[in-house]
């Protein structure tokens, strides 16, 4: 509770404050925004941080998988929404269906590339970050290119269903549907996240892996298999949150990972190597400033994140919820 | 008595470094074996080769007749050799429980049973069972580094330099859990201090330059003085 306490009033602040820049209904809509694209920063930088503070990998490639997740989604969207309709249909089952679908495409996509990338080039690094940075950035470039071979070079347009479009009048503002969503799925991944490290024994090793690894070995836990099963979690949440931001800005494009990867390291810096709670906490304050100071200052959007960071790391230089190593 | 732990010419580099230049030595079951030196002798170095940390680049370990130097750690780990590593090595974000859950290979009633016993042997660790392991004191600290390791069936303990650190009285509290685990297991020890290394050992070996330069019964150390002052300073 004591550690909450400076939390609630920072964040209580970090709401409000801009009110005395803002009109009101410009502010809650950009506090939805900001939340949403909080939310969907987290999704990516949740698993970048498990993956960063367990393996200690620099993994550049976890922007390459999200936007497979979201070309993924995306096939799955177009086939299912090409056959059945069941993006422009009326029906909210139809449309929660056809989420679902591209969802679990991400997922599946992005696990299995996951899984094969820790396999066959991190697993030869670990320990080496020059090399880490160098083979990842590599895998990268492949990655894309081999997007922009399967699906081509341009922008495409995001299926996104009927349901989740237009908007909501709450008390004559009009707040945005798939904000909402997105606010909703960033949540439930968060406590879903929470439970699985917090409640059940492999997430109990996992998180003194990302304390001292070395250790956990010698207490006669493999490990690499742990390693391998973040790495694929962390991968398929990098899916998700790609598939959500080509919904959420209705497009994609092959390098559409590469621009939300340095908004995710940020934000992992923020909250500290291995927290989720941190990197929820990051996201939220990324995502919120830079949609109040883009509204006020469009300019010093991306700076005022950076400055953030800056403050965070000469405030706390292992985050906000960092464990030293 | 048969040898439980068993090292042949053991080579270990770390990066350039060549630190084991041919350790041997042997460790009889259920004895108290103690490896003493000056700081930079090899001692730790010799734990983490046995334990798989380190890759030897030549010789051999064996573990009752087997080799286990191309072992990964957590297989050696498996095969009931218990690890306290010098500085404890705790998750001081977890609390104690959760300290020793980690350290179970399997949460039974068997393992349950095995931690109500560690428990009793240190009453600090199930007074402060919900809190911290970060807050808890040096001493409390490695106890609950030697009760992780004893939530397993372990047959070979390798504990390094468990009273590093820790005040006088803490050290004697240490020497009696120690000397009642003594009963449960085999035990390979670093030490420094060479008051509790004799009150605790049955057989020593001195390493010296990544070498053992001295091999036989702690008695027989703790009474030759001159080997003492040779080897140990002391």
């Amino acid at each position: 509770m004591k550690r909450a306490a400076p939390l609630v009033i920072g964040a209580a602040l970090l709401l409000l404050l801009p009110l005395v820049a803002i009109e009101p209904r410009a502010w809650l809509t950009l506090t939805v925004a900001g939340l949403a694209m909080g939310m969907l920063i987290f999704l990516v930088a949740s698993g970048l941080t498990l993956i960063f503070g367990l393996m200690d990998v620099l993994n550049f490639a976890h922007g390459a998988l999200f936007s497979w997740g979201a070309y993924a989604g995306f096939t799955v969207a177009m086939l299912v929404n090409g056959h059945w309709g069941w993006a422009a249909s009326p029906s909210v089952v139809a449309n929660a269906g056809l989420f679902l679908l591209a969802v679990a495409a991400a997922v599946v996509v992005a696990f299995g590339l996951g899984i094969a990338l820790e396999r066959v080039i991190v697993r030869p690094v670990y320990g080496q970050h020059l090399f880490q940075i160098l083979i990842t950035l590599g895998a990268t470039i492949v990655l894309e290119e081999l997007i922009r071979i399967a699906w081509g070079p341009n922008d495409q347009v995001m299926p996104v269903p009927l349901t989740f479009q237009g908007s909501w009048d709450v008390a004559d503002v009009v707040v945005l549907r798939f904000p909402v969503i997105a606010i909703g799925l960033g949540a439930l991944v968060y406590g879903g996240m929470l439970w699985l490290l917090n409640r059940t024994r492999v997430g109990l090793i996992v998180r003194a892996g990302v304390e001292n690894n070395e250790m956990v070995q010698v207490m006669g836990h493999d490990i690499h298999r742990y390693f391998t099963g973040v790495f694929a979690v962390g991968s398929a949440l990098a899916g998700v949150g790609g598939l959500m931001w080509g919904m959420f800005s209705q497009s994609i494009r092959p390098s559409m990972g590469g621009e939300q990867l340095i908004f995710a390291f940020i934000v992992v810096i923020i909250g500290g190597l291995g927290s989720v709670t941190g990197s929820l906490v990051g996201a939220l304050l990324v995502g919120l400033s830079y949609n109040y100071v883009a509204y006020l200052v469009p300019k010093a959007a991306i700076g005022v994140t950076m400055g953030i960071m800056v403050l965070v790391l000469l405030v706390r230089p292992t985050g906000l919820y960092g464990v030293g190593k | 008595m048969a040898d439980v732990l068993e090292l042949e010419a053991v080579h270990t580099d770390i990066g350039q470094h060549h630190i084991l230049q041919g350790v041997s030595l042997r460790v009889r079951a259920d004895a108290v074996t103690v490896l003493l030196g000056r700081n930079g002798a090899g001692k730790t170095t010799t734990m983490r080769t046995i334990m798989g940390v380190l890759r030897p680049s030549r010789g051999s370990v064996r573990f009752e007749g087997r080799p286990i130097h191309t072992l990964t750690p957590h297989a050696i780990a498996r095969l009931g050799i218990g690890y306290v590593p010098e500085g404890q090595g705790i998750f001081a974000t977890l609390t104690v429980e959760e300290n020793l859950r980690v350290a179970m290979l399997a949460e039974s009633a068997e393992s349950r049973e095995r931690l109500r016993r560690v428990l009793a042997l240190f009453p600090d660790l199930e007074r402060f069972r919900q809190a911290r392991a970060g807050t808890l004191s040096g001493g409390q600290k490695q106890m609950l580094a030697i009760g992780r390791a004893l939530v397993n069936p372990v047959r070979l303990l390798l504990i390094d330099e468990p009273s590093k650190g820790l005040a006088p009285i803490v050290v004697e509290h240490l020497i009696d859990a120690l000397q009642a685990m003594k009963r449960q297991a085999t035990v390979v020890l670093v030490e420094q201090n060479f008051a509790m290394a004799s009150r605790l050992g049955d057989d020593c070996y001195v390493m010296d330059d990544g070498r053992t330069v001295h091999a036989g019964p702690m008695a027989a150390l703790a009474a030759d003085s001159a080997l003492k002052r040779k080897y140990l300073g002391i």
